[in-house]
């Protein structure tokens, strides 16, 4: 793991609004391949963080570089053309149109970005392409119906679906199991972080639950103010006395409230 | 790439219009004139619309290709009908181009009176300018076409009808190709968009330059269907008005929808007028009213109903 050069390489990152600082000089640097598991309570600076990676929000200092090139300046939709992508804490997807329409713009972008925009759209290579997305993420029933009419998980799975059919080699999920019941979750990330390791990217997701943590990720950052302040494997860091006070402890916490 | 429904519908409709025109009385002839010319703008607005974006200053458009035709009438006196179309689609879409880079940055309201701005600026230059015909405005003499003057307003009406469908063709093409398909995904989610790694703003400069480009082409085809400009029925904000009105009324359904809508306003305006004379905006605000309340997709869902589930669009 030390030989690999950094995929991702995060240096002296500061975010302020105002008085409020999301992200304190954050340092950390992602290896190909690897599933990171982002930690912190309400607040802490996570979607933070991924806006700044994904070019959403200006940092106030600091670089970041992916595969050794400088992403801070990017505007967002050249960092997808680089090949990071992210999914949303609340899907963004086109509400008013069906899950297929939904992935069928999302390829046409992915498969031709320069003037060939003014091709037909709907192509049978597309068509085909469309059908293996919708069996990777078993979308298949759902492929008419609108989105409006969808059940939020189901809405979720589409969001991630949408933001890696450009095949990022990055991804970053923000809070994917949020709004899914208990039940469910381990059965949507099972779809979601299997069709992600057949291609071998290198994942980072926001996580409340715990549980999914311990189960999926490789190693675990947790935010706190704005800092990282442990970087560890999930089971090191679960057991962790800082982690325990400033992340899990908030959570429980919040949940009683 | 042209065999869908929509297209071959437009082609026999628009070869049947011309096969009927032949034989039709003028003011039927006239008010197809007028009708069409006019669809060509809603065209462009319908493809505005369908992104989420309302313009209430179009007529800046329209105006930019009237007085393209009529300037180029007085000054150099050219006549040729399909040089006078091309140059009141390439003054207002050049105008259009330059302008969309501001216009791409604002969304509902603004983007909808900036639009007027712009128009109300031009009338208010043409209306105190002498050289521009001031509040009077230009007659235009006969178009000639391919060097022939001919003695009917038929040739005219054959010109507008094939360069109506012609236009509705090519905007059919473009609304299915990936550029095409951005109009509700941008409405939907912007944000989106921009993260699979298309431009947003290049999208709606691009959607905002046809527009142009066809409501200078319809202000052109006016201009030689009417045979005068002048700053009251071509550039004020009313006129603007009429083509959101005709937008609204035709439905964003399909590319013939714009035609059928622009006709139905035209018959509907001069009958109100006959009618009541005094009171015939109160027909066309009951007439308006109707709409937003119990069809809003227009007159082409209304159609779409009637036909049955059909149509690829
Ligand atoms: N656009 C903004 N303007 C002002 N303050 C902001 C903005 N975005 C985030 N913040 C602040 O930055 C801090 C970090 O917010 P962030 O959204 O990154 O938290 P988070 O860790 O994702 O929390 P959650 O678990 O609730 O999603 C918070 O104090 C938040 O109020
Ligand atoms: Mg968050």
């Amino acid at each position: 793991m030390i030989s690999n050069p950094p995929i991702l390489q995060v240096r002296d990152l500061v975010k302020k609004f105002g008085a409020v600082v999301a992200a304190n000089d954050i340092n950390v640097d992602i290896s190909k391949g690897e599933i990171v598991g982002i930690i912190g309570a309400n607040g802490a600076g996570k979607t933070c963080f991924v806006n700044m990676v994904t070019g959403y929000l200006p940092p106030t200092a600091g670089s970041i570089k992916f595969e050794g090139e400088e992403l801070v300046g990017l505007e967002t939709r050249k960092i997808t053309h680089a090949g990071i992508s992210r999914s949303f804490q609340v899907s963004q997807v086109f509400h008013s149109m069906t899950v297929g329409e939904n992935l069928m713009i999302a390829l046409a972008i992915a498969n031709n970005r320069a003037l060939d925009a003014l091709s037909l759209m709907d192509t049978p290579e597309l068509r085909s392409k469309l059908d293996n997305v919708l069996n990777r993420y078993k979308l298949n029933a759902q492929k008419d119906t609108t989105v409006s009419a969808l059940a939020q998980g189901v809405r979720k799975l589409l969001d991630i679906a949408m933001a890696v059919v450009s095949k990022p080699r990055i991804l970053l999920l923000d809070e994917p199991t949020s709004g899914i019941s208990v039940e469910e979750k381990f059965d949507f990330m099972d779809i979601v972080m299997g069709a992600l390791k057949e291609d071998g990217v290198t994942v980072l997701f926001v996580e409340h639950d715990m549980e999914i943590v311990a189960r999926y990720v490789s190693r675990v950052l947790a935010f706190y103010q704005g800092e990282i302040i442990a970087d560890m494997p999930p089971k090191k860091a679960l057991a962790d006395k800082k982690v325990q006070e400033f992340v899990i402890g908030k959570e429980h916490h919040k949940k009683k409230k | 790439m042209f065999n869908d429904k929509t297209s071959k519908f437009l082609l026999v409709a628009g070869l049947l219009l011309i096969l009927g025109g032949a034989f039709a009385p003028n003011w039927i002839v006239n008010q197809f004139m007028f009708g069409f010319s006019r669809a060509l703008a809603i065209l462009g607005l319908m493809v505005l619309w369908r992104t989420g974006l309302v313009s209430f200053g179009h007529a800046f458009y329209f105006g930019l290709g009237a007085y393209a035709v009529a300037i180029l009438d007085i000054k150099l006196g050219v006549t040729d009908v399909f040089l006078r179309l091309i140059a009141g689609a390439l003054v207002a879409g050049t105008a259009g181009f330059l302008v969309g880079f501001i216009m791409r940055n604002y969304r509902n309201i603004f983007f909808a009176m900036l639009n007027t701005a712009i128009s109300m600026v031009l009338f208010g230059i043409v209306v105190k300018t002498e050289a521009l015909g001031s509040t009077d405005g230009f007659a235009i003499s006969m178009s000639t076409i391919l060097g022939v003057s001919p003695e009917t307003k038929y040739p005219l009406f054959v010109i507008i009808t094939l360069v109506g469908m012609v236009a509705a063709i090519l905007v059919n093409y473009y609304l299915k190709t990936t550029f095409g398909k951005l109009t509700t995904a941008i409405r939907d989610n912007e944000i989106r968009v921009e993260y699979l790694g298309f431009s947003v703003a290049h999208a709606i400069h691009l959607k905002y330059s046809i527009s142009a480009i066809l409501a200078g082409g319809a202000g052109a085809l006016m201009a030689m269907s009417l045979g005068q400009v002048d700053p009251e029925s071509m550039i004020n904000w009313t006129v603007s008005g009429e083509l959101v009105f005709i937008t609204i009324l035709s439905g964003p359904g399909n590319v013939i929808a714009p035609f059928i809508g622009s006709l139905v306003f035209e018959v509907l305006r001069t009958y109100a007028f006959e009618l009541a004379p005094q009171a015939w905006q109160l027909i066309m605000g009951a007439t308006f009213l109707t709409i937003i309340f119990f069809i809003p997709g227009g007159i082409w869902s209304v159609l779409e109903k009637i036909g049955g589930k059909k149509n690829d669009k």
